[in-house]
């Protein structure tokens, strides 16, 4: 297990270096340059030189790539053209609501997805189980957006039982020592300011969570359709054993495992999900900030965002590998 | 098994069910008649006074801080703020500005001639980072010069303090829009001790080229202090910026005790929260939302004045637009109208000239040129050419702006008009920034090019100056005869005077058409129809001083 981990460690150095080139390289083949998008476009060409020169937007692109390697190692992301502030102190106030949000999308997509999946498949042919595959069809398809905007139409706008915007309501007086809004509601025992945050939770997180719960309801049945076949599921029951214990003992757990996969994968695409979501609700996270930097080309904001979701996703992904290790002892025998 | 899963599905919808009936109803900003929320597209830069050039943090330093020279509500025309009255002298190079008395910056320290001139004295000795254009913006368009970078061309010389209640500016020249400068908000008088005890002055250039500012002055999280009718109360960055009414001004006390902005920068987002009551309004309104705003008998919009020009650049360094009677063929070969009444929603207003009519210096005598394709041909065959008279026609892509909604409409509809007018259109489009704008001003962008401008404040200087000095973009040379007049209102301070001279620059531009200018537009905001009072300025001064809430 140790061998197993420490080679994936491995792994992670020339995947960021790639990531890091290829983040490089793309946000300098986009239109316009960081002098053009600093002085506005009223900028004559005298200053745009002058700022070129100071920002070194002429040497070699490796040499501004070597220089922007040595920033990143001093722990720096860059200053926001927009904000005029650093790139990591945003980061840490941004991160905080896109974990939050995706958090929140994780659970609602297991909470529903499992127990539906594992129904339809116990079901199978049935009405549940055909209903199922069809709502799972609609999840998969409709776009994350759509979806957003008709759920916040219909409880917003049109019913007004949930927020449309933003984390907190705004005459809402909260502390906030960690950036996590329900945690700091509950942390600082102001039950309102919690509960007012999960509110404000809710709409996005079942936007987010519509792809995630239709792969994990068709991948959990799958999965339980192949094993309550297996040997050792009918072995069980010919022991005479009850029905809910061969179900809970032998299917459950052996369903679940290629569930923790798909949750791994999930995440990338839960947080490339956030950009949309965040956007329609204004939710201040990451999402909401990429998309604002592409809007104003506000190039350190975008290369330091895009660098630091990639780097969770790889993470969360090398994490999920870990586990899935862990949890079935095939995977790391076969690197032996 | 069964039933453990069966009470976990259970437990969630009922979750559901309890979240969504429990919470009632969504945040309701109207819950409290003296409390405004205002749905802003963006969180401010920052709140230093003499650090701003965006337009969030505009709105919110306006209500924070107030400038020697104010406007009249929903105007540009100058009016008394913390100048009570002002005079010139010495041929324009001094202006005496007497303050009005008993004003109080927020942090309870006077406001007083001392104050106006350590205002005065701090930008003018901005030192290395803060001299950046990404730093002091509107003090480089200005004044142009720094103690230390520039002096020479610097048009501040010094301030002095008459007593308390006068202070003298001199100036190195007579400079006609001053007056008008000084309403902006960059030259807001803030509190100097406010300033220094928070480190106002402290800050670096990054390596990205971004000034940064390292105190705790006018930053979120920090204090800011002016005279305004409302006091910062907090700022945090993607939640809100809260401000409460200062009950110590010294004009008529705000009928709101507390102001809320709340950064929404999704258009179709901020429309929401306004339909469901998060928030009282919301600037920067599309067009193609009016409509549903309308059709709500809750909410209604307000028009703010047109500010900006959209035109259509003629470069007569290429043959034959160098000659007269082509550049009226092309006047009269746009259909305007047409683009206008097509694209605008109903918020354009066909333009006959460069500057909108809200700006002194208007003139109502400019030669028109009517939508006429025979008239066109007729000219471009007493020009001698032979038709169709190819010409190359330049259009940005990957933009919108309020002058220039979707430029492809624009261009599509004035190349068919031209087809129809002798012309035959050829069509090139680049990239907005850098590509068009680079070659529109250096004159590469063909014979002609869909360009626009936006206003800096309310002197007609900030749109013949902003767009017609550009002169190789309109193939002039660099001492075009009409420059002159430019010239002469640029350094006299008679109001009148300068006004003839822009009226008359206006007539004579048009009559060589230098371009052909087709819209202004009118942007709208929109409000909860209970929300009384706000005043629509078209350079965005608006206070939310004079509003109220009915319900």
């Amino acid at each position: 297990m140790l061998r197993f981990t420490v080679r994936r460690l491995l792994l992670l150095v020339p995947i960021l270096i790639g990531l890091s080139i290829l983040i490089f390289v793309w946000i300098r083949a986009l239109p316009g340059t960081p002098a053009e998008a600093l002085l506005g476009e009223r900028a004559d060409e005298e200053s745009i030189a002058e700022i070129r020169e100071q920002l070194g937007l002429d040497d070699p692109i490796y040499i501004q790539y070597l220089r922007y390697l040595q920033t990143l190692a001093g722990g720096e992301l860059g200053t926001s053209i927009t904000s005029r502030r650093p790139v990591t102190d945003e980061l840490k106030e941004r991160f905080p609501a896109t974990i939050e949000l995706t958090l929140a999308a994780a659970f609602f997509a297991l909470l529903f997805g499992i127990p539906l999946g594992f129904f339809a498949a116990k079901r199978y042919g049935g009405i549940f189980d055909n209903t199922s595959l069809f709502l799972s069809l609609i999840g998969v398809s409709i776009p994350v957006f759509v979806l957003a905007i008709l759920l916040k139409w219909i409880f917003s706008v049109k019913l007004g039982w949930l927020p449309s915007i933003g984390r907190q309501d705004v005459l809402i007086t909260a502390e906030h020592p960690t950036n996590f809004y329900v945690l700091d509601g509950i942390v600082t025992r102001n039950w309102t300011a919690a509960w007012d945050a999960v509110k404000h939770l809710i709409l996005p997180a079942i936007a987010l969570a519509s792809i995630p719960l239709a792969l994990i309801t068709r991948i959990t049945r799958a999965s339980v359709l192949d094993v309550q076949n297996e040997d050792y599921v009918r072995t069980a029951r010919a022991k005479g054993l009850a029905e809910r214990e061969v179900d809970t003992r032998h299917v459950f757990r052996n369903a679940v495992l290629p569930v923790t996969t798909v949750i791994g994968l999930q995440v990338g695409l839960l947080l490339s999900g956030a950009i949309l979501t965040e956007t329609v609700f204004a939710f201040p996270g990451i999402g909401t900030w990429i998309q604002q930097s592409i809007e104003n080309r506000d190039y350190p904001v975008l290369q330091g965002g895009v660098l630091f979701v990639a780097i969770i996703v790889v993470v969360v992904n090398l994490i999920v590998d870990l586990s899935y290790g862990f949890l079935n002892p095939r995977i790391r025998l076969a690197g032996r | 098994m069964r039933k453990v899963l069966r009470a976990g599905v259970a437990a969630g919808l009922l979750a559901l069910l309890v979240a969504a009936v429990a919470s009632g109803s969504a945040d309701k900003a109207s819950q409290s008649s003296s409390t405004l929320v205002f749905g802003a597209a963006a969180d401010p830069v920052v709140l230093d006074a003499a650090l701003i050039s965006d337009g969030e943090s505009f709105r919110v330093v306006y209500q924070i801080t107030e400038t020697l020279v104010g406007l009249k509500p929903g105007t540009t025309q100058l009016a008394p703020m913390l100048a009570t009255k002002w005079a010139k002298s010495n041929g324009g190079r001094r202006w005496t500005f007497t303050l009005r008395r008993g004003v109080e910056f927020h942090d309870g320290t006077p406001f007083n001639a001392a104050a106006v001139c350590a205002n005065f004295n701090r930008w003018y000795n901005f030192k290395g980072a803060q001299q950046s254009s990404s730093a002091s913006y509107y003090y480089n368009y200005v004044f142009g010069g720094f103690k230390t970078k520039g002096a020479k061309d610097a048009l501040y010389r010094n301030c002095q303090a008459r007593g308390s209640n006068v202070a003298v500016i001199n100036l190195k020249r007579p400079y006609g829009p001053f007056l008008a400068a000084m309403t902006l908000s960059p030259f807001a008088i803030q509190s100097p001790k406010a300033m220094t005890d928070n480190d106002a002055d402290k800050g670096r250039l990054t390596s990205d080229g971004v000034y940064q500012p390292l105190g705790k002055y006018g930053v979120p999280g920090g204090v800011a202090s002016g005279t305004g009718p409302f006091k910062l109360v907090s700022w945090r960055i993607g939640d809100k910026l809260e401000l409460e009414r200062n009950d110590d001004y010294w004009g008529r006390r705000p009928s709101l005790t507390r102001l809320i902005f709340r950064a929404i920068p999704d258009n179709a987002a901020r429309l929401q929260a306004l339909q469901t009551g998060e928030i009282d309004g919301y600037d920067l309104v599309e067009p193609q939302d009016i409509n549903t705003i309308k059709r709500n008998s809750g909410l209604k919009t307000l028009d703010r004045p047109a500010f900006n020009v959209g035109y259509v650049g003629i470069n007569r360094s290429v043959e034959p637009f160098d000659n007269i009677l082509v550049r009226r063929a092309v006047a009269h070969g746009l259909d305007r109208a047409a683009v206008v009444r097509s694209f605008y929603a109903g918020r354009g207003i066909v333009a006959h000239e460069f500057m909108p009519p809200s700006v002194p210096g208007y003139s109502t005598r400019v030669p028109k040129y009517a939508y006429n394709p025979n008239r066109a041909k007729a000219l471009l065959r007493q020009a001698g050419l032979t038709l169709p008279v190819e010409v190359e026609f330049w259009w940005p892509t990957d933009v919108s702006r309020p002058y220039m909604p979707n430029p492809k409409n624009n261009f599509q509809a004035f190349a068919a008009s031209l087809n129809k007018s002798g012309f035959k259109v050829v069509a090139k489009s680049a990239p907005w920034n850098p590509t068009y704008l680079g070659r529109a001003d250096a004159g590469t962008a063909g014979a002609l090019h869909l360009l626009g401008w936006t206003g800096d404040f309310g002197d007609a200087s900030t749109f013949l100056d902003g767009v017609l000095r550009s002169y190789k973009q309109f193939g002039l040379p660099e001492n075009y005869r009409l420059y002159s007049a430019l010239d002469k209102a640029l350094v006299a301070t008679d109001a009148d005077v300068r006004n003839a001279l822009y009226r008359s620059f206006n007539n004579a531009s048009m009559r060589d058409l230098i371009g052909v200018p087709y819209v202004h537009t009118k942007p709208a905001l929109a409000f909860k129809r209970t929300v009384v009072g706000y005043r629509p300025s078209p350079t965005t001064s608006e206070s939310f001083a004079s509003v109220r809430k009915t319900g």
